[in-house]
């Protein structure tokens, strides 16, 4: 298990690198770069500009500033940001930090609901309230998420029940521990719930087929002929096979969800990477969208291989040897 | 009348585009003390939606519209389900085909043969333990402690075929129906699941059922027969009859293939 | 010969039983209609995308009356006023005095009918002063109605022509690493897996900003095109390229090639249709992801820019909560995009519902 773990990170890495020329090769596609902007400002010297690209090597031919971006990215420095003015790795991890908090309560919220309720839809089977759960579904995994999220604002705004956006509220400093992870989960609850409509519709449907698949099994019949009660049946011998094949799915899920809340992060401004890759890209910010890229791309690897270590866990058929 | 169960007059019918079918049609048999019988038929002869009606497992969308099913004093088909659920594994077990699928994938067997005496006995857990490496030697499989605590895919299938039937004499069950229990095995190790059916009946003093299209199982280890074709039960009594000298027009046909 | 014509009626057996779900029929005509009124926008609608008139900025909709002093009567609309209330706050008033009668086939605004046709006769509009709002006015005092249809042809197109680019992008990967395998399919999967796994948002705003920033609209609306596909080809060539692997095996693929036929043509004439019939329900399926994600982007100022419309910057306004507050209608076309993407995945699912003992039977072999 462990040599196939590390295997996979190895294989990781020119594919990340891979990410990364691609990011890079995007950005100087277009002319011009961040000191665009500067170079009309008639107040900043010609000199003062010529000294900053020298100093973040945007004077070297493409290749090069690569080369030396690699070699940093070994040092695990990550370059500058020019529209901060401070170093990406500074303001990077926070972001990744809030949009990572953002993901996993998606990710929590969306496997609290979605999978009683694919149970319930599969053992009521075509019955009204599966009927009724199927066309909720059919209309949540339509509905835009943002579309979603700005009907949430505007309520919340009528009713002032829920913070209008955010991570803080402006006096967080001033309350106590159990105040501020209440506040925070205030803050949360908009661009969750906004999030997590669409996948909750998503993984019921998949739960409910893959329940109602292995409740036609026969391993189900034996179950049952050993006088087993139904609840055991149901939520035992079905539910722990019905379950193995998301688990897979988990990794998928988190790739989508970074992108997804992206789009949520920045209409509900909450301060994750997602509005941060917005600024970067708005500002052509090379280095800040590029640790950007990567850090999408290594948090889906990560997903991907925790999906894969837990499923040979959980399943006993299997081995990665 | 001194039989084991009794089934009379069962009909189970299916709906479908707004008529009524019926997959078992006024059948009748008594199934004795210690013996084996067997239900014989090509697919779609009712026989195992007979086998199942006894357990009250009928899948969704067949009902039983008439008929009895006598067992221990009770008709099985009246009783609650709880009052069936305790007799089912403890009273009356039951048997598959395909082994790989007819035991769960993800729980050891050891574990599966665990929850019938969970269930239905008041073993302690090593009493328990004790019991399930009993039963596994009881069914001739060698190494019983390894196939506890395996899967069921890190066995073979004729190992599997035998877990499963420890699993189904674990409580000590008057009755066992064995739907098709050798369709999936080769011929070498058809033999040997048929002596070792021989010999639980013997040792525990059970009954078996076996369901099956196979001729050569029903002649060398049934007792008893009933022929079954569309539902219905064409001629039944002891095997010696049935193969020596059939009456039905049906029955002949099926010796003559034998 | 006689292997195709078998291939056909088993297709046509699915589309009928497609054709009985009769919720997936009404997504059908409802797309259909969508489409009709996004070609003939610029009839259907009173007045041109860009007619502004900034007196009635977020005036509220006209509504239309049948009904006159109890009688019925020809449709019409009442005037409406810009004025302030006693807190200073703006309000539209209506002027009962005031009445403009509905008329159809009315000169407006200039266009070009199908594109080519010089003419400026509208379905319906008013003659003279005053200004029709069916569903309200934007900002700029833009008729919603009419942007709303011009939009369509934006939002809706994208979803098209984008999944074309994506589909014959993903049929080229996919049919050659699923046809060669080895290290071709080695190869190429891998890059697919590159491509998917950077989060699609991320990499969607990567790419925009790598287009030139002095662009006009219509090379934008292309790069956008452009970028969706790139984002859209490495899903639809997975699926291409698994079904591409089972089907290779097939007898009659290895007849053809024992005969010798050329690699190129046993893909196109043998392999190829078979995965179009059953990648259809794939395409349905990931058109909503081509119009959520240039929603997305205009949502951002990010894509189709002003004076254009599209579903997505129409959306932009509704941005700010206080504008939902006092003048709720902008949030049309939020319910047009669920709309269209609720009946695309509902017709999917529709095919694929259809297409299952199909797939099924084709995945045993």
């Amino acid at each position: 298990m462990f040599k196939y773990v590390i295997k996979r990170l190895l294989i990781a890495i020119p594919m990340l690198l891979g990410i990364a020329l691609l990011t890079f090769i995007l950005m100087r596609l277009t002319p011009g770069n961040y000191f665009d902007a500067l170079k009309l400002d008639p107040q900043i010297s010609k000199e003062t500009i010529a000294h900053y690209e020298k100093l973040y090597q945007l004077d070297k031919p493409m290749f090069v500033q690569f080369m030396y971006w690699v070699k940093n990215l070994l040092h695990f420095e990550l370059g500058h940001s020019f529209h901060y003015n401070i170093p990406v790795s500074k303001i990077i991890g926070g972001r990744l930090f809030n949009t990572f908090v953002l993901s996993f309560a998606s990710f929590f919220l969306t496997w609290c609901v979605a999978i009683p309720l694919g149970i319930l839809a599969a053992v009521h089977r075509n019955k009204m309230i599966d009927q009724i759960i199927q066309f909720l579904s059919y209309i949540c995994l339509s509905l835009p998420s943002f579309f979603l999220a700005m009907i949430l604002l505007f309520w919340t705004s009528q009713s002032g029940a829920l913070p209008l956006g955010g991570m803080y509220s402006p006096n967080f400093e001033d309350l106590n521990f159990l105040e501020k992870v209440v506040d925070i989960l205030k803050h949360l609850a908009i661009p969750t719930i906004a999030l997590s409509i669409g996948s909750i519709a998503a993984l019921q449907r998949i739960m409910r087929g893959n329940m109602l698949e292995v409740l036609g099994q026969k391993y189900i019949l034996t179950a049952r002929s050993k006088g087993l009660s139904e609840k055991k049946v149901v939520y035992h011998h079905a539910l722990k096979n019905a379950i193995n094949p998301l688990i897979t799915l988990l990794g998928y899920e988190f790739s989508s969800l970074l992108s997804g809340a992206a789009l949520i992060e920045i209409i509900c401004s909450w301060p994750g990477l997602g509005s941060l890759m917005l600024t970067a890209v708005r500002s052509k910010d090379i280095y800040l969208v590029m640790a950007s890229m990567l850090m999408g791309g290594f948090l889906f690897i990560l997903g991907n291989l925790l999906a894969d270590i837990a499923l040979a866990k959980v399943d006993p058929r299997i081995r990665y040897d | 009348m001194n039989a084991l169960l009794s089934i009379k007059d069962l009909t189970v019918v299916v709906h479908e585009d707004g008529r009524e079918r019926r997959l078992v049609d006024g059948v009748s048999f008594d199934i004795p003390n210690n013996s084996i019988s067997a239900f014989v038929g090509g697919s779609g002869s009712g026989k195992t939606t007979t086998g199942l009606s006894i357990l009250k497992l009928l899948p969704l969308g067949l009902t039983v519209s008439k008929g009895q099913i006598l067992f221990d004093g009770d008709n099985l088909l009246n009783i609650s389900e709880s009052k069936m659920r305790a007799r089912r594994g403890k009273d009356i077990s039951m048997i598959f085909q395909e082994p790989l699928n007819a035991f769960n994938p993800v729980f050891t067997i050891g574990y599966q043969i665990e929850e019938v005496l969970r269930m239905h006995t008041k073993l302690s857990k090593n009493a328990r333990k004790a019991r399930i490496l009993d039963l596994l030697k009881m069914v001739e499989l060698s190494d019983p402690s390894r196939v506890m605590n395996n899967y069921p895919h890190q066995l073979s299938g004729g190992m599997r075929q035998r877990a499963m039937i420890a699993q189904a004499i674990a409580a000590s069950p008057k009755l066992i129906i064995a739907d098709e229990p050798t369709s999936n095995l080769d011929v070498t190790l058809q033999a040997k699941i048929m002596d070792l059916f021989r010999k639980l009946k013997n040792e525990l003093n059970l009954s078996i059922l076996l369901i099956t299209h196979d001729l050569a199982l029903v002649s060398h280890l049934s007792d008893y027969v009933a022929v079954m074709t569309n539902g219905q039960v064409v001629e039944s009594g002891t095997t010696k009859q049935i193969t020596t000298t059939p009456q039905n027009e049906y029955t002949k046909q099926l010796m003559k293939a034998l | 010969m006689i292997k195709q014509k078998k291939y056909l009626n088993e297709f046509d057996i699915a589309l009928r039983g497609f054709r009985k779900n009769r919720v997936a029929m009404l997504c059908v005509y409802t797309l259909l209609f969508l489409y009709f009124t996004a070609i003939f926008a610029d009839f259907l609608s009173p007045y041109s995308y860009k007619n502004e008139d900034r007196n009635y900025s977020y005036s509220p909709a006209t509504p239309v009356h049948f009904v006159d002093e109890g009688k019925l009567t020809w449709p019409y609309i009442n005037g409406l006023e810009l004025t302030y209330n006693e807190y200073h706050a703006r309000i539209y008033q209506t002027d009962r005095s005031v009445k403009h009668s509905l008329k159809f086939l009315v000169k407006g605004d200039e266009y070009k009918l199908l594109g080519f046709i010089p003419t400026d006769v509208h379905f319906f509009g008013i003659e003279g002063e005053g200004r029709l709002y069916l569903l309200g006015a934007d900002s700029r005092g833009r008729d919603l109605f009419s942007r709303l249809l011009y939009g369509g042809r934006v939002s809706l197109s994208i979803g098209l022509i984008g999944v074309l680019i994506s589909f014959s992008i993903g049929l080229i990967i996919g049919g050659a690493a699923g046809f060669y395998g080895g290290k071709i399919d080695n190869l190429l999967m891998r890059l697919c897996e590159m491509v998917m796994m950077v989060p699609g948002f991320y990499l969607l705003l990567a790419l925009r900003a790598a287009v030139p920033d002095d662009f006009n609209s219509v090379q934008v609306y292309f790069s956008i095109i452009v970028i969706l596909s790139f984002i859209g080809w490495a899903g639809l060539a997975r699926i291409i390229r698994g079904m591409c692997l089972s089907l290779r095996e097939r007898d009659y693929v290895l007849a053809a090639r024992t005969l010798g036929v050329s690699d190129f043509t046993i893909i196109v004439k043998h392999i190829l249709p078979h995965t179009l019939s059953y990648s259809i329900f794939a395409i349905m399926l990931s058109i909503p992801g081509y119009i959520l994600g240039e929603a997305a982007l205009s949502l951002l100022a990010l894509g189709i820019q002003d004076p254009f419309a599209s579903w997505g910057n129409m959306l932009s306004d509704a941005m700010s909560i206080v504008r939902i507050k006092f003048a709720p209608w902008i949030l049309w076309p939020a319910f047009f995009i669920f709309l269209t993407v609720i009946c695309f995945n509902v017709i999917g699912n529709a095919l694929r519902d259809a297409l299952d003992p199909m797939l099924k039977s084709e995945g045993q072999n």
